[in-house]
């Protein structure tokens, strides 16, 4: 063998090892980044994609929603509403462009959008469908701000910082729900007939100014004080809160025992709310 | 050297004048807006970005398309392009304050606007979007103005700042990138989520920049004795006009991507944009006109710039520009951005309409940028003007 010849087939050598090996190791990489994306600590869904699940390790609160007690009980998806949203200082405006929700009632087809409307059950298309915030295991909202106003907690809870909130929206645009909502206006002020848009305000929860996102925060105020969240408080039952990465949790029972379905899967997210239909 | 830009001829000053009219109602507006909170705008839960985004996002394309102006003279050594490179680091200065405006004018806490920097976020695009876009200003602010003193004692400029202008032709794409993947990133968003939004806002950006930049060029060819050549103006058609082009195909490329595939979610928003969408018995179309009208301006505008060309006709070069200008700005400044919020995520259809005051602050941040450019043009003009008499 010349030594050209042999120079030449080192290199292609080599160039073969690192064909191999490059792609392992930029996999490994981009593993590794999966990491930064989620913010505060909760490194176990991360890894959750459109194959897998999330990861049971560390805490993941969620709730299971059963939208046929909903259905039953006329009333009761106002009740909850009613519970969190007077808890929470949450204004009521009067108009649909500075709506300001944490919890509402969304029909069918508009919350489970993926789904096939053709030929529909009548029934489940008038049922009342909560819809929240889903305190996603793998959050866009919490991917795009770029203050980390909102942020995941080690108990799974999706949070906001209003002190920390710059405005700029970019979590709203983010949020594949829709579960968000923005200060468009001071929600501590009255409209032009001196009606205050926050009716009665609740002193033992502080009050947004205006120009910051909020949400649902699945009540980690009344979790702090072993309380269950307000809305699962009054749904008689028809929701079930808990751990989802506990597998003797209650929520953890109900979830093995029933069909239940997420909102939006393919996006990636892995929404920490189940329906029961 | 600011000096230069505090005299001139009375059309000049009343240019300037009329310009501050407009900053001062912008002023107000913002005043306004400020008290009241962000519902002074016409957005909403649903469109929770409206003109003023939309109009950074278009504007970083302008300034990102001065790298079409300086690249072919300092990479290339393309002498006729000379004239205009100035021009197109004035140009991009103009357009970054004008896309830094617009974001403080969207923050809902802009006091708090420092957050970014104090909780650095590496994840976020947001917190990239504004380094690069910081870095852009601070490096053609650094590079205009040493070309230009060179420039003033008739020397050429010095040795050290040529890594910065190498520097900023790389960093005028990430701008862009930056930008693009603001919105390209987002999973329930089917509109923006497509790999071709970075190209394609390139694509815009490289016509949309020289176009504007040509426009000026005219009008300075009439009222000063400041006149780019012909060499350069020809070039120039050619870069738009293939930019334009290149923009199109990709344009193109989404209609088919959506109607052939048949998916919902990408059909939605292009029914929105060029048929009106239909929901609940109600017709949504506030955006056709625009967006039939940008389709057939760019139609009849880069045709238009090849027979203005051929022609050597200055007056149908202005029109052209103009009419691809205004193509790409109701493309990506009305479009993209208004129409990725329709549908909503649970199949809403809300339809944006500004408010009056949205308006002038928008028209006032715009006044603002361009009041930049025209001060740095009158100082650039007069400096090589004088060396050159
Ligand atoms: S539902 Fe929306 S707001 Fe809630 S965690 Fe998921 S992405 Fe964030
Ligand atoms: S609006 Fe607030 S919470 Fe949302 S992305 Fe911006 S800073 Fe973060
Ligand atoms: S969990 Fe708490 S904050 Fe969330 S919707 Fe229910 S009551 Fe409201």
């Amino acid at each position: 063998m010349d030594s050209k010849r042999r120079k030449f087939l080192k290199i292609a050598g080599l160039g073969a090892i690192a064909g191999v090996t490059a792609p392992m190791a930029f996999n490994s990489l981009l593993k590794g980044e999966a990491f930064a994306s989620g913010g505060h600590g909760h490194e176990a869904a991360e890894h959750g994609s459109a194959h897998k699940d999330a990861v049971p390790q560390g805490k993941q609160y969620g709730l299971v929603v059963d939208v046929k007690k909903f259905g039953n009980q006329p009333g009761l998806g106002r009740k909850c509403i009613h519970a969190c949203h007077s808890l929470h200082n949450v204004p009521d405006f009067g108009n649909k462009k500075d709506e300001i929700k944490w919890i509402w009632i969304e029909k069918y087809e508009n919350a489970f959008t993926e789904h096939s409307h053709y030929k529909r059950n009548e029934e489940l298309h008038k049922m009342p469908i909560m819809t929240l915030c889903n305190h996603c295991a793998n959050p866009p909202c919490v991917r795009a701000c770029p203050t980390q106003a909102t942020f995941k907690n080690k108990d799974g809870i999706v949070m906001m910082d209003y002190h920390r909130c710059i405005g700029c929206r970019f979590c709203m645009a983010a949020c594949p729900y829709g579960a968000r909502s923005f200060n468009w206006r001071s929600p501590r002020g009255a409209n032009e007939l001196g009606k205050p848009f926050i009716k009665r305000i609740n002193p033992d929860y502080p009050t947004r100014m205006r120009g910051v996102v909020e949400k649902c925060t699945l009540c980690n105020e009344r979790l702090a004080h072993g309380k269950l969240p307000a809305c699962v408080e009054a749904s008689n039952g028809a929701m079930v809160f808990g751990d989802l990465n506990d597998p003797g949790s209650a929520i953890n029972k109900v979830l093995s025992e029933n069909f239940t379905i997420q909102r939006k899967p393919s996006a990636g997210t892995n929404p920490s709310i189940f329906y029961i239909l | 050297m600011l000096e230069k830009g505090l005299t001139g001829s009375n059309l000049y000053k009343g240019w300037m004048a009329f310009l501050l009219c407009l900053i001062g109602v912008g002023v107000l507006s913002y005043s306004q807006q400020y008290q009241y909170g962000l519902g002074y705008t016409g957005m909403s839960r649903d469109v929770s970005w409206g003109l003023y985004i939309s109009q950074f996002t278009f504007l970083v394309g302008v300034a990102a398309g001065g790298l079409m102006l300086v690249l072919p003279y300092y990479v290339h050594d393309y002498k006729a392009f000379g004239r205009i490179t100035i021009l197109g680091e004035f140009m991009a200065i103009g357009a970054v304050v004008m896309c830094l405006l617009f974001i403080m004018a969207d923050l809902g806490q802009p006091i708090r606007a420092l957050n970014v920097m104090l909780h650095p976020t590496t994840h976020s695009m947001l917190f990239y979007d504004m380094i690069v876009l910081n870095g852009y200003l601070i490096l053609n602010v650094l590079c205009g103005w040493v070309v230009l003193n060179a420039h003033q004692k008739g020397v050429k400029y010095p040795k050290w700042i040529k890594p910065f202008i190498y520097l900023s032709i790389p960093w005028a794409i990430s701008i862009h990138t930056v930008t693009a993947f603001l919105y390209c990133g987002l999973p329930g968003r089917h509109f923006w989520l497509t790999a071709i939004l970075a190209p394609r806002f390139l694509a815009s950006a490289f016509a949309a920049g020289p176009a504007l930049l040509m426009i000026i060029a005219m009008i300075l060819k009439r009222t000063t004795k400041f006149d780019i050549g012909r060499e350069a103006q020809d070039k120039l058609v050619t870069i738009i006009g293939y930019a334009a082009l290149v923009n199109f195909f990709f344009v193109g490329c989404e209609l088919f991507v959506g109607y052939y595939s048949n998916l919902p979610g990408h059909m939605h928003t292009l029914d929105y944009l060029f048929f009106g969408l239909e929901h609940d018995g109600h017709m949504y179309n506030n955006l056709v006109p625009f967006m039939r009208f940008s389709t057939v301006a760019g139609l009849v505008g880069i045709p238009l710039l090849f027979i203005s060309r051929s022609q050597k006709s200055d007056g149908m070069l202005v029109a052209a520009c103009s009419l691809v200008f205004v193509s790409l700005w109701i493309d990506k400044g009305l479009g993209l951005v208004l129409g990725g919020f329709v549908p909503n995520p649970l199949n809403y259809i809300t339809e944006y309409y500004p408010s009056i005051g949205e308006i002038a602050i928008t028209v006032g941040i715009w006044a603002t940028g361009f009041f930049v450019m025209s001060l740095l043009y009158k100082i650039a003009i007069t400096v090589t003007l004088e060396s050159e008499s």
